[in-house]
Formats: C-alpha cells, sequence, structure tokens
C-alpha cells in the first residue's frame, strides 16, 4: 500500500536521504530505526506530502503523492514528530476540528470522535485546553486526530517519544492491533518496541537503509543475538558520522 | 467545488474560534475601539469639524490600522510554524491556498466585526445632523478592503518566520511604505526635487490614495482592483514562501 522508489532528499549540499526503496503492504508494521539525524522524519514527511522529494516517488494505494497529494492525504493518517497540536483548543473541538478536515460531518463525525475518544482513553479530559494537558494525554490527542477517519496508512513519527512505560505499552498494543488492518510505519528509538509491535523493521542511517528484514533476522545477523548490538555494529554515532 | 468550499470553511471557523478562545479577540477588540475613539473625538475633531460626516473616524483609520492589523495577523503563520501544527494542517487534504485563504478569510472576518463594532460613531451622527449614509457606508467599504490588504501583507511575513515580534515589524514597514508613497505632506516635499509626473505615479500606489476615494463617497472600481490586487499578491507570496519553506 505503500511504495517508496529511490527516494532521495537534499537540503541545500545535504543529502538527508539519500536513494531509500521499500514497500510495506496492508497488515504489516514497519519500524523504521536508526539514529538521530539519520532521515527518519525526513522519509516520512515525504511520504505524507508535507515536503516534496528532491527524486525519486512515493505511492500510497497506487497513487502517487506528487501528482494526486489531496487523495493521498485522505488515506494516511499522520502523527508528527513532537505531537503538535492547536494548544489553545480544547480536546473536543481539536477533534471536531480534525474530522470535519477529514469530510467528517454530522453523525458520521459524532461517532468517529465517540469511536476515538474511546480508543485513545480522552473521556476525562475532552473539556480541556490542549494546553493544560500533561504530555501523555497531548501525545494522546495528536494520536486521535491521525486515526479520526480510520485512515488505512498511518505513519507515525516517534509514537512512543517522552511516555512513560504503561502509556508506550498502551501506544504498542494499538499499533499493534491496529496493524491487523492498516499499513503502518511508525519510527523510534527503542529498539524492545520494534520486537513488540512490528512485523519488519528497516534500519537507515545518514540517509540510506543499512538493515531490512522481520526482528528475528536482524538478531539473528548479531553475533550476541541481540537487536541493539546489531544496531550499534551497523550504524554510527553522530560524532562519528560528523567526522567522516 | 464544494470541497474546496467545505475545506476553506472548516479553516475559517478553526481560526474565528481561535481569536475568541484565547483573550487575543478581546484585548484586540478593546483597545481598537478605545483608541479609534480616541482618535475620532480628540485629534479628529469629531465635534469641532461642525459637520455631519465620519471623516473623524476615517482619516486616522489607516494609521490606527497600521499598528493593530499587523497585530491581528502576525501569528496566522508564525504560530503554525512554532508549534509545528503547520505540519498538521498540511498533511490534511486540503491544498495550500486553501489553507492561506481560509486563515486570511477568518482573521478578515474578525476585522470586519470590529469595524462593524464601530456602529454607534453612525448612530451618532445620524442623531446630531444629517450625513450623507452613502458616503459612510462606501467609506466602511474602503476602511474594510484598506484591513485587508495591511492583513495580506501581515499574512506574507508571518508566513516568512516563526517569530510572531520579526513578522509584526516587517508587516508594519510595509504598511508604512505603502503609506507614504501617498502621504500628501510627504508626496508635496518630494515634488519639490522630482518631476510632479513621477511622484503622482508612485503615489498611484499608496493605499491613502485609493482610500480617500472611498472616502469621498466613490466606491470606484480602479480602488477595488487596487485593493483586491494587493491582497492577492501578498497572499500568492505567502503561498511561494510556504511552498519553499517545506522544501527545504
Amino acid at each position: 500500500m505503500i511504495k517508496v522508489e529511490n527516494l532521495s532528499k537534499s537540503f541545500g549540499p545535504k543529502r538527508a536521504v539519500d536513494g531509500v526503496s521499500f514497500e510495506v503492504g496492508k497488515g504489516e508494521v514497519l519500524g523504521f530505526l536508526g539514529p538521530n539525524g539519520a532521515g527518519k522524519s525526513t522519509t516520512m514527511r515525504m511520504i505524507t506530502g508535507f515536503i516534496p522529494p528532491t527524486s525519486g516517488s512515493v505511492s500510497v494505494c497506487g497513487l502517487d503523492v506528487q501528482d494526486h497529494p489531496i487523495e493521498v492525504k485522505r488515506r494516511i493518517g499522520y502523527l508528527p514528530e513532537a505531537a503538535p497540536s492547536y494548544t489553545e483548543m480544547s480536546v473536543l473541538s481539536f477533534l471536531k476540528f480534525a474530522a470535519e478536515m477529514r469530510g467528517l460531518e454530522g453523525r458520521a463525525r459524532q461517532e468517529a470522535i465517540r469511536r476515538i475518544v474511546e480508543l485513545c482513553h480522552l473521556e476525562n479530559v475532552l473539556g480541556q485546553t490542549i494546553d493544560t494537558l500533561s504530555k501523555g494525554f497531548r501525545h494522546r490527542t495528536c494520536l486521535a486526530q491521525a486515526l479520526i477517519h480510520d485512515p488505512e496508512v498511518l505513519i507515525l513519527d516517534e509514537p512512543t517519544d517522552g511516555l512513560d512505560p504503561n502509556q508506550k505499552h498502551e501506544v504498542r498494543t494499538l499499533i499493534r492491533q491496529m496493524g491487523e488492518s492498516k499499513a503502518i510505519i511508525f519510527s523510534t528509538h527503542i529498539l524492545e518496541e520494534v520486537e513488540a509491535a512490528c512485523t519488519r523493521a528497516i534500519i537507515i542511517d545518514r540517509g540510506r537503509i543499512v538493515a531490512n528484514g522481520t526482528p528475528q533476522e536482524l538478531k539473528a545477523r548479531s553475533s550476541t543475538g541481540r537487536l541493539e548490538d546489531f544496531f550499534r555494529s551497523i550504524t554510527r554515532s553522530d560524532t562519528v558520522a560528523e567526522a567522516a | 467545488m464544494r470541497a474546496h468550499w467545505a475545506g476553506i470553511r472548516t479553516i475559517v471557523k478553526r481560526e474565528l474560534a481561535a481569536y475568541f478562545e484565547s483573550p487575543v479577540a478581546y484585548v484586540f477588540l478593546v483597545i481598537f475601539l478605545l483608541l479609534a475613539g480616541f482618535f475620532t473625538f480628540t485629534f479628529g475633531g469629531f465635534f469641532e469639524r461642525g459637520e455631519a460626516s465620519l471623516a473623524a473616524f476615517f482619516n486616522w483609520l489607516p494609521w490606527l490600522f497600521l499598528f493593530l492589523v499587523p497585530a491581528a495577523g502576525m501569528r496566522l503563520w508564525s504560530e503554525e510554524r512554532r508549534l509545528g501544527t503547520i505540519e498538521l494542517l498540511l498533511t490534511m487534504p486540503v491544498a495550500d491556498w486553501q489553507a492561506i485563504v481560509g486563515k486570511f478569510l477568518a482573521s478578515w472576518l474578525f476585522l470586519i466585526v470590529a469595524l462593524g463594532l464601530t456602529f454607534p460613531m453612525i448612530v451618532t451622527v445620524n442623531w446630531l445632523g444629517d450625513p450623507d449614509n452613502g458616503v459612510i457606508v462606501s467609506g466602511y467599504v474602503g476602511a474594510a478592503l484598506l484591513a485587508g490588504a495591511y492583513l495580506a501583507i501581515s499574512c506574507m511575513t508571518s508566513a516568512l518566520t516563526r517569530n510572531q515580534v520579526i513578522a509584526f515589524i516587517l508587516a508594519v514597514v510595509l504598511c508604512l511604505l505603502l503609506i507614504l508613497v501617498g502621504f500628501t505632506p510627504l508626496t508635496d516635499l518630494l515634488a519639490r526635487w522630482a518631476s510632479p509626473w513621477l511622484v503622482e505615479s508612485v503615489a498611484r500606489f499608496s493605499v491613502l490614495t485609493h482610500y480617500d476615494g472611498f472616502q469621498k463617497g466613490v466606491l470606484d472600481s480602479r480602488g477595488l482592483l487596487y485593493f483586491l490586487s494587493v491582497m492577492a499578491y501578498a497572499l500568492f507570496v505567502t503561498g511561494v514562501v510556504i511552498r519553499n519553506h517545506r522544501a527545504g
């Protein structure tokens, strides 16, 4: 459902993403791993159509993102990094806004909001201004926004960043459940997360894919059988990368 | 077409709600009405003029708007950039131009509401005398168009930066420029050195030149065209700025 072909993005002389290709099908949860600044967010932003690629192409559900941006955006739910939201709005009005932007009105909108509030456990904060919420709730509000139209494709940029262990567990469970009927890409720094929620993982380093396989396959490629050691053996820390 | 409009409408609703859910709207309205009243009745000499018109009010409006409209518009895009919500907004199924137009229309509506709240002045002149209400209507149309032009320029500067203060200052400077090229004391001074033809052609680009037409009661199409082109141009540049920002 997501097809990325030879995708590249340069910011000035810096090549942030360099010839990345992969596919994600329905029922797959792809974990996107890599050190900070490896190009994870940039790749995800290109898939959602937020930034145009320098070269290469992305298609979602058979539609090219550059040629049919609106059609593609309709099919995607996106949680940007750091989960931004309109902080002066209440949770309910923010969700109403998101639903309406997705073309949901009247009964359908009510039903969508009811469903999503239950799924993301927002019942008790509906009337609160997002400003006044804890980080966990703010995060879930933004996640709710991404799920409100029950999209076929989900792009989640660090969906568990800054959450406490309970919340992390909840989000992982949610991702795994939804993964059965959708195509999901999520990025993370936490390697256990990949084992807990992904059907497949891609490790990206300095804009290039350096490994692609199931969590078991990746683990097997390490001499110690641990994902962390494998990750460290094929990616460089940013201090080394700068020197190179 | 209906789908286009639905996206814009949703954005307009959200933006208007954002004004009124925060204290911004109320602070703005109170300050605008206080200052408008103050200028009209003191510097404008509302009573001393001895005529039943709103000239005292309208004469000061371009200067009052010079600061207040950029204040109302400075957050439009810079706040989206600062909060990161621009990424949410532009990955929802709307085109950039819909988001730009929606945000602009919401703020413009808000400014028109602010203008509308000066209605007690209309009541006052009609009570005290027998004004030409046609002139008053065209004066308000001119004022709304002026606000729209300033606002579009504020939109543009707001898209340039995530810092609202910078957006505000840039917008004030650009709007001031559009006033000054047609500001009579200045153009008279310039006419001593430059050829009158040159001064006059430059003055045609001033908001004041066209605004004054409306204040004389003339709803002329050139003025309308001028203000609409300033808005269209500034919003177009807003679109280019946003696209460049995303392309990196």
